[in-house]
């Protein structure tokens, strides 16, 4: 006779085992994450499709998602009153950031604020230090958060403004709208640096997309670094598998890393690529080889 | 008057840094007295801001003028609301950049 609670967990499970949240990120840029992304997303169903590439989003180049609602993304900068501040210099002593300067009062002149919001990582730390309360949070715009959807697939893209650069704080954002009922395929920027870990922080699983070539061997290795780091398990799809030689197939054997998919170069896929066709649409079998990458990652995931 | 430029090295006889905010070290000189120091540079390591953060250590050393070979737009916004002085070189010992700094003889940042 199983235990009260052995019942319960049985029971749970039964709708939500199946759906995952995956990311798919590279090191090097270039190889084909958002073809990837894209053309994956094209072949499961009950899909929800997260552009978080918020400096250069163009997977609605290829998905061509109607969006119903664009969102402003906001984070906090400090405004200080001047009429309150006696500029003793507290705040610009806490920011860990910088982004505070203050000129302190001379026998000729007052004292003058300078605050540069860019740099501003919207710690709260100014706003808490300071001893005559002369500082209070505003909004400011970092970008803009889209929604939609292309068919049954919902959609939602992060834009960063020009200028900007505080992408982690607007990945997180797009990410609120992570649907977990659905089949979620996140499309990080490429690198291995902040915007990469805020992308691929907490998902279930990240493909790594990656080319037989130096440098994008180099950058999967990096980028393989950062997620043994995170505790997130992944697998490799080698894009363009066969213009130089297995130098990726020997690493990942090596390393003991799933290779998910082998995608050979193909002139066809890249006249597809440059009219803004995924090449699912045109080459219904690469939907068999993306659903089969699917069963795999839950396998390894199970 | 005090006067700050920007140093490889912590004597007269070093060769000016062009950087401002990563500088390895800020020479004070005092034009009147002609009595100097040489002040390390703490923002070297900092990951940004390094601008705005030398442009501070300077005024609060009472500098009136800057020389160094560039800098971003943060420092010189920082030093340009404190009413601090921009001057440019493009590279010498620190004693011959004093010396054609007295000659006016250096590009001011307006």
């Amino acid at each position: 006779m199983l235990p009260i609670f052995c019942i319960n967990k049985i029971l749970i499970n039964d709708n939500n085992m199946n759906n995952y949240v995956i990311s798919i990120a590279s090191g090097k840029g270039g190889t084909g994450k958002t073809t990837v992304a894209v053309n994956f997303a094209l072949s499961l169903n009950n899909v929800q499709f997260l552009d978080c590439d918020v400096e250069e989003p163009n997977a609605n180049l290829f998905l061509k998602a109607a969006i119903s609602k664009t969102i402003d993304a906001l984070i906090s900068v400090p405004k200080i009153d001047e009429n309150l501040c006696n500029y003793c210099g507290k705040c610009q002593e806490v920011c860990q950031y910088k982004s505070l300067a203050i000129i302190p009062s001379s026998n000729n002149s007052k004292g003058i604020v300078l605050t540069f919001p860019h740099l501003c990582h919207s710690c709260g730390a100014c706003v808490y230090i300071c001893p005559k309360t002369a500082i209070e949070e505003v909004d400011k715009k970092i970008g803009e958060i889209e929604i939609g959807n292309r068919g049954d697939i919902l959609f939602a893209s992060g834009k960063l403004s020009i200028g900007e650069i505080m992408s982690p704080y607007l990945i997180k954002q797009v990410k609120k709208n992570i649907n977990k009922s659905r089949n979620v395929i996140i499309d990080a920027p490429p690198g291995t640096s902040c915007p990469v870990i805020e992308t691929v922080k907490h998902t279930d699983f990240c493909v790594l997309v990656t080319e037989p070539t130096p440098f994008g061997l180099n950058d999967l290795i990096l980028a393989v670094d950062v997620l043994k780091k995170l505790k997130i398990p992944f697998g490799v799809v080698i894009n363009r598998s066969d213009i130089w030689n297995n130098m990726i197939n020997m690493y990942c054997n090596e390393e003991n890393i799933p290779i998910l998919m082998e995608i050979p170069f193909d002139m066809g896929i890249a006249r597809l690529y440059s009219n803004g066709i995924p090449f699912v649409e045109k080459m219904p079998h690469y939907k068999q080889e993306f659903i089969r990458m699917f069963e795999q990652i839950k396998r390894i995931l199970e | 008057m005090k006067i700050c430029i920007t140093s490889e090295g912590q004597t007269l006889d070093s060769n000016l840094d062009v950087r401002f905010g990563r500088c390895a070290y800020f020479i004070i000189f005092d034009i009147d007295t002609k009595n100097w120091e040489a002040v390390k540079n703490d923002n070297i390591n900092l990951t940004g801001g390094a601008g705005i953060q030398s442009a501070q250590a300077v005024i609060a050393k009472g500098a009136k003028a800057v020389i160094s070979g560039k800098m971003g737009e943060n420092a010189y916004k920082t030093l340009k609301t404190a009413g601090i002085a921009i001057y440019l070189s493009s590279g010498g010992k620190i004693e011959e950049v004093l010396e054609q700094y007295k000659l006016n003889k250096l590009e001011q940042m307006i």
